[in-house]
């Protein structure tokens, strides 16, 4: 979407005031061995090491809680990582509904598990950070569709209840502007026996339109009836491919 | 070109794969009703949690259990189902469970593996179990032959990989040779093996704590007289899944993104030498061309007709953005049918009302089932 076309386990400036990383698990399950071991031999023994390897993969978990781990230090004001940036604010694209619950709930878990030694105490402290509400926010991103929107209520629910997250937002996203009124429509209905091809054609497209704009409202609706935090719409984008500019637009609209 | 009950011809089982959010579960469920309106016995399963099948096939809700869809209900939407649909909802958890009491030499070692902490979270969160219980499932089902044909919705994996590579990591996982070596309470194996490895182990135990390296001791202690169970099992499993009852359908959407994930699934399949069956595009917005007769003036012969200038522009401003759409997903869908040589791409329209139930299926399967000839002509409203 921004001009950088490769975005790796490090900190790249996309915008002045705004970076971005793709978190790897196993950078992170790295970075955390290095900034766990002070004596580089240690290290360079323990990465060539299959046994290792084996174990980091086996841990149930594991791939989980140094990503959100590596979360935690990203939007920590004093930085485990040399030369690392201060931020105001840290954004998180999670995976999706099914996974998300799984994921914010892993350190939780973890600490469950592993009862003792440093693990469980940084779990706990990732447990903190999630449902610290002061400082941590989910927003949910749905669809104006029927599942979406089931979808959303239930990990609304889910969230708040199994995880103890706040949720502050829900986006409903790609909502069809409302183009042409109800008589307007009617007029293009007429259309449909059209002999030429090419407005029969222009006259379906714009009944479409009417018939998707009105349809989603009223899954905008159901979204506000089932939804406790406030709903935020935004516009679908006519647009082939989504670049910057569409970010741009989009970033007005979700204040 | 052909049409999903072709592609489908003298097949057991059909898989629906591909990443999340492109319509799988309609998908499946709409495959599944059309084959069982042609009169053969199907059943659709399963492993989203979120009751999207359940739903959109108007049942209250599914369990690990196969039950039948009323026929009455597709008779309402005027689809005559002249076979049985059946639908069931995995249970990850209990089919491991399952797995786990048929493979035990004894009561006592199936309880010490039911009870052991590391298989409650692996038989739940393991990446991959829920992929290979999905298989072994299908698996069970298959050879019980209740069913002429099982569709099944595989679990949104986040590559195709996930899906394919399932049961090699849980076997491996299982096996944990190179880790069981050192879990001996003597330690010589360690000592045998290198110091790289004792200090890896050392300062893994540092990490993790030395509970779940017991744990994990004592998850595969309980495991190992399984081991050659699970093994022998999964590989009758995989080559179900090579078999040429077996079909592969690749589900997308026609944006740049889901058609990349589908040519990647399309060539790890062939790689695998797993059977491919086609690739069905989801939400395409049709090309405008083959909708359009003659050129001219829209605007102008738009105002002319409705007399009103203003509707005019908004009338034809918004074909241009539907064109502008319509020709991304040409493009992108030619992009697709290269790579995959030609062979089975079907698309479906974006309808206008999004497709959530029973009426949204039958509308679905108008295209599925249809010949790209009879698609085009639906989508022109001529059909």
């Amino acid at each position: 979407m921004f001009a950088h076309t490769e975005v790796g386990f490090h900190e790249v400036e996309m915008e002045e005031n705004l970076w971005s990383i793709s978190i790897d698990p196993d950078e992170s399950m790295r970075e955390y061995v290095l900034l766990q071991l002070k004596v580089r031999a240690m290290r360079d023994m323990l990465f060539r090491s299959r046994i290792f390897n084996y174990l980091a993969a086996a841990t149930p978990g594991l791939k989980e809680l140094v990503t959100i781990g590596k979360i935690w230090e990203l939007a920590q004001l004093d930085r485990k990582v040399k030369s690392g940036r201060k931020y105001d604010l840290v954004i998180v694209d999670a995976p999706a509904t099914g996974h998300g619950i799984g994921f914010l709930q892993t350190p939780r878990t973890f600490a469950a598990i592993a009862r003792v030694g440093p693990i469980h105490s940084q779990a706990q402290q990732l447990d903190r950070l999630i449902t610290d509400q002061e400082h941590t926010g989910v927003a949910i991103v749905a669809l104006p569709e029927e599942m979406p929107v089931n979808e959303s209520a239930t990990l609304e629910r889910d969230l708040l209840d199994d995880v103890g997250v706040a949720v502050d937002r829900v986006y409903m996203n790609g909502i069809y502007p409302e183009r042409f009124t109800n008589e307007e429509a009617e007029q293009l209905a007429g259309f449909a026996d059209e002999s030429d091809n090419g407005l029969r054609a222009a006259a379906r497209a714009g009944l479409s339109e009417h018939n998707r704009a009105r349809s989603q409202r009223a899954q905008l609706a159901r979204l506000r009836r089932r939804v406790e935090a406030p709903v935020k719409t935004l516009p679908f984008l006519f647009e082939p491919d989504l670049g910057i500019e569409g970010a741009r637009q989009l970033a007005r609209k979700v204040g | 070109m052909p049409a999903v009950g072709e592609i489908l011809e003298g097949k057991d089982i059909c898989i629906c794969a591909g990443s999340g959010g492109v319509g799988k579960t309609t998908t499946s469920a709409a495959i599944a009703t059309g084959m069982a309106a042609r009169g053969l016995k199907v059943c659709v399963l399963t492993i989203d949690p979120a009751k999207r099948l359940a739903d959109s096939l108007g049942l209250k809700e599914l369990g690990n259990e196969a039950r039948q869809v009323d026929p009455a209900l597709f008779g309402q939407q005027g689809v005559e189902i002249k076979g049985e649909l059946w639908a069931m909802m995995l249970d990850a958890k209990a089919t491991f469970d399952e797995l786990v009491a048929r493979q035990a030499p004894d009561e006592e070692a199936r309880d010490r593996v039911l009870n052991n902490r590391i298989y409650q979270q692996i038989s739940s969160a393991l990446a991959g179990s829920q992929e290979y219980m999905a298989m072994e499932k299908l698996f069970e089902l298959h050879s019980e032959g209740r069913f002429d044909l099982l569709v099944l919705d595989t679990p949104p994996s986040r590559n195709a990989l996930d899906f394919l590579d399932a049961p090699k990591r849980l076997t491996q996982f299982i096996e944990g040779r190179s880790l069981r070596v050192f879990m001996k309470p003597t330690g010589l194996a360690a000592k045998v093996a290198g110091r790289g490895a004792s200090v890896a182990l050392s300062v893994f135990k540092r990490i993790v704590g030395f509970d779940l390296l017991a744990d994990l001791a004592e998850f595969f202690n309980a495991f190992s007289g399984m081991v050659d169970g699970f093994q022998a099992r999964a590989k009758r499993v995989n080559s179900l899944l090579g078999d040429p009852h077996t079909c592969f359908l690749v589900v997308c959407g026609p944006q740049g993104e889901p058609v990349d994930e589908a040519v990647y699934f399309h060539r790890k399949l062939v790689e695998a030498k797993l059977p491919f069956g086609g690739v069905i595009v989801n939400k395409v917005h049709y090309p405008a061309e083959q909708l359009r007769g003659g050129g001219g003036d829209l605007e102008a012969s738009l105002a002319e007709k409705l007399g009103d200038e203003d509707l005019a522009k908004r009338v034809a401003d918004n074909f241009a953005d539907y064109q502008a759409l319509a020709e991304r997903d040409a493009r992108n869908i030619e992009r697709l049918a290269k790579e995959l040589r030609a062979q089975g791409v079907i698309r479906v329209p974006y309808l206008d009302e999004d497709v959530h139930d029973l009426a949204g299926l039958a509308e679905i399967n108008r295209y599925l089932f249809a010949t790209s000839e009879e698609r085009i002509e639906i989508a022109a409203g001529r059909a």
